[in-house]
């Protein structure tokens, strides 16, 4: 029973490759193929449901495939399934169907319209991959699947400003749920001293005996998963950006941000319950983001004048009760609130657009100007405060910018005297005499050795910066992005007896050849369009779209994306730094966080936005 | 002359400013109108040319569409040729087609907007608009939100400038970020011109820079603009003036500057380098602009040298219909024509008209228990009459899933696990059978069939607010006499005359009001229908139209009804005050009228993709009822898309032509109105309305991004006055890419039947309408009645046409080129 759990993986994957195939043109053919996979798959999971119901439903386990072994490493897929999963199918499966269904003529004839349903079935299958995941390597992939996803489906409409700025900003937010969970990750391994499932964490005796040794170890992973579980769920700080994801057609907007991928920060909660269930500190903490989040989020959702900016923070107020729910231990409760809130967010989304014509029949027949609000019965300082705090959304979208994006920005602006030459002349030579000290360790002073992980760790942060907030020649910065990796290896591989030239060589195999690709892209679109700079929007995915789509791979390449092995070597290079080795963990998740924003932002800044080079040569901006 | 003390007159500017700037209402009172109507003093196409210069909007097809038109013949040689021989001579003939078809232009340039206030970001990297049209935005939309938010903005009653002030007085946060800005805010008068100075310094710039400021999110200033002249338009009225507007803005970038320089910037004008070019210098012609004038003329007469063809070859033996069924009076509507021309298929003895479809009843109207009166005839109309609706019994439907409560915590907790479950069922049966729901709009909401009118005004000191209730009998009177007299129905009354007015049905659609009756202000027109009807049916009334020489026998019963356009389905009111033998003959009727309604939303469907045409007409219509409830259907009907004829004359004229949909049909006698009175009256309003309707289709086609409100399915509703893309975009006025993806931008086509010496007197009349003619805003053309000839109105004058065209099709029936083809049909014959 157990191996049928793939089917639930392969059926959106299958889905997604044949769609890939179907000419732009097929309409009728691109909707029916979407509708018999996801139809099939809303079957099969029914029936399954209720065959596991009726079936004892005891948890399954399907430890499927070791993707590498090395030592005592190992990368495996593992598939789970309990009443968590079981819930996320139904409720997950029945809403990507209905909206499946709504979208083939809700969409039709618009540009895009392939696009959009790959989108939706990619999507689907890292929503599947996640909630059937069985260890955290596996929901990882699901996660990253996620980040993707919600960046295509916010930047759908590709040509214009606003959601492709908009899904560059929710990308950097789930970068961070991202790392959060890389870092849960490297701690978890040296914890257990393997890649745990999640049906072992549901040993009690063993979660509490490792605990007892390593409470601090503990803590910290716990909190790593809340930082992505908030992060993923728009809770505080992070709210913002889930009335910002609205940008797409409003099914897409119903679905992912109106239910299924707004409450995964939930399902991650419920999945590693075991493990934070017997730290007292981490419950409490998690209630009081979620009971924060909650008060905050009415407060801005009771002052929003657009519908669907309303929907989304209510939406998360919610969310923040399941936190408190989850917390608390009421496991059913917290699910039977996630399935409930998903379908009337979905639904209310959906009919957001009948809201002008009911809305307004009801005030025509039932106004009373002096209309009195609760807060009314506030001082006024007060209630004119909280207004006015609500509307500016408690500034939680500018302190993002202010406190992580912008001293980012001003360290990156104060490297601006590092040009191409410059960085070739001294980082090459530089990276070639780190190489010659790696297999001539025994000639490095030890006191220098030790140093050398801290240095060429900071190096690649440098490099990352850089490429951040390079505004004018694209092929640097992406170039920088890929020395980047390579400084991580050389650090790592410093850290210990690491082997350099097959694990190393594994890593940067992915990002060399996603790399070399992204370049000749590049070259060939700056041939052909003389300039290339990164200082605007360029859209050029318009005039060039298979550039951009191969563009676009190798960026999931470099940035790690499981589709390279470069992947798995993430993974790996965090299970060989130690757990006392924080400068060097806060340096490589830096890295990798920045990285993969470089990245995204080059490619939005070339390849979508409006195009300059149309009638609109000033493009107007605001939508 | 005026002198100028100083190079800004702020009040000046601001009158500019607000006469180019969108004008459309907010959502509920969506009315059609020409989107460059600022342009309108101009001859059309060097407005064409300017909108574009000046603003960067297209404003034609582009070059490489008309030539694709000209490729797939859509575009016509002989008349491609004729319009350059007219423009630049047979000489230069060759030489200008060589140009047209192939030469290749470049046509990227850029605007004059926004050139000035780019310095910012060019010399000061700093991006003005992403700092403070957020916060702009949400502010505005807070403060004129119309009930979305659960908690409105705390002070309403002021100003908005006051408001804002006292809001900043008595909050301990700020909208601002930096203290100077909220210091010059609260302690200074904060004039226009006091603020340009600290921004922009060069008073000779400051009109540039409103201009770009406020052009760079038109959406907002433009309603912003229409709100300050028509407060009512919101029901919950609120102060607020452009003025305001700017004041604010200006601040909010001042507070922008300060908060990324500290005090270190100075105002534009001290280093700026180059002075941009005047916003409103002279532009001159161009080889180019030539060309797009040259093929947008060739595209049109294409199809208007078709129509003229059509009523050349048309048969013209009319033999009168001796005993007639009925008579129907529908609106002029374009979406009226194939159902009046399938109702004369199905009962040959039956007549129809046209007529605006407020039918003369210029008047407010209030259903019972409204809080508001809702005006229901043309918008310039300014009513002084009042009907109100009593004794109705239907209920008003609440659907809880809008229940604001479903936003709090507390009680959403419990409503998303109770009612989420409910959601999901519902959205389950609304995918797979749509039904009609409390949140969909429909016309037949408008007014209860069964409830009374009070149309008839007893006593003089019934009044409302400045209105009288209900109409006296000589006013009733005078408005029969008008609307019959006008579409020359005075004689050879049948028994039963149908008034039908027409609505429309959709769900998930906020521009709902658009789908409606244009001559009623964007309403359903029952009301307007049913009082008509009452009025034509009262002897006293009869009485003093008999002395005016409109003879109504006794027989004749007038009856209201209504047509939902986007069902095709007909309510009829008041069926029971019909006499019994005409009662027999309605009964036949409403057979005709459901036979007529079946095989008009067959001809409907051919546009629509999700319904195969070649079913029963029966098949479809149920089809095309369930489009109209269907919540993921973003095409519920499709308007006046293909919009292109007005043609005012007898039905003799047009009756058998099949014209696809794409004609205004106004009724007129030549005969009942030699001098051209009623003809007066018709102008005045047809050429706004249709041309109107038309122009807005036509730009929002040309450029959906800036005069069109892009693609609807992304849409977020703003305070339930407007749409905008996401959460920060700009409010989106114009037409959404759904409703004129078919459209064929080519400008309205009139046709009229009289004398032409009579008709140019009566354009010239007045000169709003004049206008639409002599500006070529709109096409003109006259048949002459008696010897049939056509001609067309040029620089003035009335010349005599000549037809290319020497041959149209003759079909004898539609159907199988209905069933067949999807795109734009060509005039045919019907015989």
């Amino acid at each position: 029973m157990a191996s049928f759990l793939q089917v639930f993986i392969l059926i959106p994957v299958l889905g997604f490759l044949v769609l890939l195939l179907i000419p732009e043109k097929k309409e009728m053919l691109i909707s029916w193929t979407c509708f018999v996979f996801v139809g099939l798959h809303v079957g099969l999971s029914l029936g399954f449901l209720v065959y596991w119901l009726l079936n004892g439903h005891e948890p399954l386990n399907l430890k499927d495939i070791v993707l590498l072994s090395a030592g005592d490493y190992e990368f495996l897929i593992d598939f789970y399934f309990d009443p968590i999963t079981a819930v996320y199918l139904f409720v997950g499966s029945i809403l990507t169907f209905l909206v499946t269904v709504y979208s083939r003529y809700y969409l039709h004839r618009e540009r895009g319209y392939k696009r959009f349903f790959n989108t939706i079935l990619f999507f689907y299958i890292g929503y599947n991959i996640t909630i059937f995941s069985g260890n955290f390597e596996t929901l990882f992939i699901g996660w990253e699947i996620l980040g993707i996803s919600s960046f295509l489906l916010i930047a759908f409409y590709r040509d214009k400003y606003l959601p492709v700025k908009n899904a560059v900003k929710v990308f950097s937010v789930y970068r961070i749920g991202d790392v959060g969970l890389l870092l849960a990750m490297w701690m978890s391994h040296h914890l257990w001293h393997e890649n745990i499932t999640f049906i072992k964490l549901g040993d009690y005796a063993l979660v509490h005996e490792h605990l007892q040794i390593h409470s601090v170890i503990g803590v910290f992973i716990s909190l790593m998963i809340l930082a992505s579980a908030s992060a993923k769920s728009a809770q505080l700080p992070f709210s913002s950006w889930l009335p910002r994801a609205m940008e797409g057609p409003t099914p897409s907007s119903a679905i992912f941000y109106g239910s299924l991928a707004v409450h995964l920060g939930v399902f991650l909660l419920l999945r590693t319950f075991p493990f934070w269930e017997q730290q007292t500190s981490v419950r409490i903490l998690i209630a009081v983001i979620g009971l924060t989040t909650t008060i905050v989020s009415t407060g801005i959702a009771r002052v929003q004048s657009s519908i669907k900016a309303q929907i989304a923070y209510a939406s998360i107020a919610q969310i923040g009760l399941m936190f408190i729910e989850v917390a608390a231990g009421l496991e059913s409760l917290a699910l039977f609130h996630f399935a409930g809130n998903a379908f009337l967010r979905t639904y209310q989304l959906l009919v957001s657009p009948s809201v002008v014509s009911y809305l307004i029949r009801e005030q025509f027949y039932t106004f009373y100007p002096p209309q009195r609000s609760m807060e009314d019965f506030l001082p006024k300082r007060l209630a004119n405060t909280f207004y006015m705090l609500g509307i500016k959304e408690w500034n939680l979208d500018s302190l993002l910018y202010r406190y992580l994006w912008n001293p980012a920005k001003w360290v990156g602006n104060r490297l601006n005297f590092m040009t191409l030459n410059r960085l070739v002349i001294v980082f090459v030579p530089f990276y070639l005499i780190g190489l010659f000290c790696l297999y001539n360790r025994e000639i490095v002073p030890a006191s220098i050795l030790t140093c050398l992980p801290v240095a060429f760790s900071f190096t690649a942060v440098v490099m990352v910066l850089k490429s951040f907030t390079e505004r004018k020649r694209a092929r640097v910065a992406w170039l920088l992005t890929i020395m980047n990796h390579f400084f991580v290896v050389l650090a790592i591989s410093f850290n210990e007896a690491f082997d350099y030239s097959s694990q190393g060589l594994l890593y940067l195999s992915g990002v060399f050849v996603a790399g070399t690709v992204g370049f000749i892209c590049l070259s060939r679109l700056k041939s052909i369009e003389k300039s290339l700079n990164l200082q605007q929007f360029h859209g050029y995915s318009q005039k060039h779209p298979v550039l951009a789509f191969i563009f676009l791979l190798s960026c999931l390449g470099v940035s790690g994306f499981p589709i390279t092995p470069t992947f798995i070597g993430e993974d790996l290079m965090f299970t060989h730094i130690h757990e006392n080795q924080a400068v060097l963990a806060f340096f490589t998740s830096l890295s990798f966080i920045i990285d993969g924003l470089a990245i995204m932002r080059i490619y939005a800044r070339i390849f979508l936005g409006p195009y300059q080079k149309s009638m609109y040569e000033m493009a107007y901006r605001s939508y | 002359m005026k002198t100028h003390t100083s190079l800004f007159d702020e009040h000046e500017v601001l009158h500019e400013l607000k006469h180019y700037l969108p004008a459309q209402a907010p959502l509920k009172d969506f009315v059609h109108h020409n989107t460059l109507h600022a342009f309108q003093t101009l001859k059309f196409h060097k407005a064409l040319q300017k909108a574009s210069e000046l603003f960067g909007y297209k404003t034609s097809l582009s070059l490489d569409e008309f030539r694709a038109h000209y490729a797939s013949k859509r575009i016509r040689e002989d008349v491609l040729q004729r319009v350059i021989v007219e423009r630049k001579g047979a000489n230069l003939a060759k030489v200008w087609a060589e140009k047209a078809i192939n030469y290749p232009y470049k046509t990227a340039r850029q605007p004059r907007i926004g050139s000035l206030r780019a310095n910012w970001k060019k010399e000061y990297h700093i991006d003005l608009d992403s700092m403070v049209h957020p916060i702009l935005f949400r502010i505005l939309c807070s403060y004129l939100d119309q009930g979305i938010s659960i908690w409105n903005f705390p002070i309403r009653d002021k100003d908005f400038l006051s408001s804002m002030r006292e809001m900043e007085q008595t909050s301990f946060t700020s909208v601002f970020r930096t203290k100077q800005a909220k210091k010059l805010f609260l302690t200074t008068e904060c004039t226009i011109p006091e603020l340009l100075t600290l921004l922009v310094g060069d008073e000779s710039l400051y009109e540039h820079y409103l201009f770009d400021q406020q052009f760079a999110h038109a959406g907002w200033s433009g309603l912003v603009g229409v709100v300050e002249d028509l407060p009512e338009t919101l029901l919950d009225t609120r102060k607020i003036s452009l003025h305001d507007l700017i004041v604010f803005e200006l601040l909010l970038e001042i507070d922008a500057l300060y908060y990324q320089f500290g005090n270190d910037w100075t105002p534009l004008g001290n280093w700026l380098q180059h002075k941009p070019i005047d916003l409103f210098a002279d532009i001159p012609d161009t080889e180019l602009s030539d060309i797009m004038v040259i093929w947008q003329e060739a595209f049109e007469w294409s199809y208007y040298d078709q129509v003229v063809a059509g009523l050349e070859f048309e048969p013209h033996d009319n033999i009168p219909i001796a005993l007639k069924s009925f008579q129907a009076m529908f609106c002029i509507d374009d979406r009226e024509c194939s159902l009046r021309r399938y109702l004369e298929e199905f009962d040959p003895a039956c007549e129809t008209f046209g007529t605006p479809g407020f039918f003369g009843v210029d008047c407010f109207y209030q259903p019972e228990e409204g809080k508001y009166y809702t005006k229901i005839c043309p918008v310039p109309i300014s009513p002084r009459h009042l009907i109100k609706e009593s004794e109705s019994k239907s209920k008003r439907q609440q659907d809880l899933h809008f229940n604001k409560h479903a936003h709090s915590f507390h009680s959403g907790w419990l409503i998303s696990q109770t009612l989420g479950f409910w959601a999901a069922l519902r959205l389950f049966a609304n995918i797979f059978r749509p039904s009609m729901t409390p949140a969909a709009a429909s016309s037949f909401k408008h007014m209860d069939n069964l409830s009374r009118l009070t149309i008839e005004n007893t006593n003089l000191a019934d009044r409302e607010n400045g209105l009288q209730i209900g109409y006296t009998i000589d006013e009733m009177a005078v408005r029969v006499e008008g609307l019959l007299k006008s579409i020359g129905l005075v004689e050879n009354f049948a028994s039963i005359v149908y008034i039908v007015g027409h609505g429309a049905s959709s769900v998930n659609n906020p521009h709902y009001a658009a789908y409606d009756c244009g001559a009623c202000s964007g309403r359903a027109g029952s009301v307007n229908a049913r009082a008509m009807s009452y009025m034509a049916n009262h002897p006293q009334v009869r009485a003093i139209l008999r002395s005016k020489g409109v003879d109504i026998p006794a027989t004749t019963q007038f009856i209201g009804a209504l047509h939902d356009t986007t069902r095709d389905e007909v309510a009829f009111f008041d069926e029971a005050s019909l006499s019994p033998e005409n009662l027999e003959k309605h009964k036949a009727a409403i057979a005709t009228f459901a036979e007529a309604l079946d095989y008009n939303a067959k001809e409907r469907s051919r546009r629509f993709e999700s319904i195969d045409s070649k079913l029963s007409p029966k098949r479809i219509h149920e089809k095309i009822r369930e489009r109209s409830v269907s919540l993921f259907e973003p095409r519920p009907e499709l308007n006046h898309a293909t919009n292109a004829l007005t043609i005012i004359g007898r039905r003799s004229l047009t009756k058998s032509l099949f014209l696809d949909r794409r004609s205004f049909l106004n009724s007129y006698d030549y005969q009942v109105d030699p001098e051209g009175k009623y003809l007066f009256t018709i102008l005045k309003a047809a050429a706004p309305v249709t041309g109107g309707i038309n122009l807005e289709y036509f730009f929002s086609r040309v450029d959906n991004q800036q005069l069109g409100a892009g693609t609807k399915l992304p849409h977020n509703v703003m305070g339930l006055i407007g749409v905008a893309n996401g959460m920060d975009g700009d409010l989106r006025p114009g037409l959404p890419s759904q409703m004129i993806e078919v459209h064929d931008p080519i400008r309205m086509f009139f046709i009229i039947e009289h004398f032409p010496d009579i008709v140019l007197k009566v354009i010239q009349e007045l000169y709003a309408t004049y206008e639409w003619f002599i500006n070529e805003w709109v096409h003109l053309m006259v048949v002459d009645p008696q010897t049939q000839t056509f001609y067309v109105f040029k620089e003035g004058a009335f010349l005599p046409y000549k037809l290319l065209m020497d041959h149209i099709d003759t079909v004898s029936d539609i159907t199988p080129i209905l069933e067949t083809h999807q795109e734009d049909l060509p005039i045919y014959i019907l015989s």
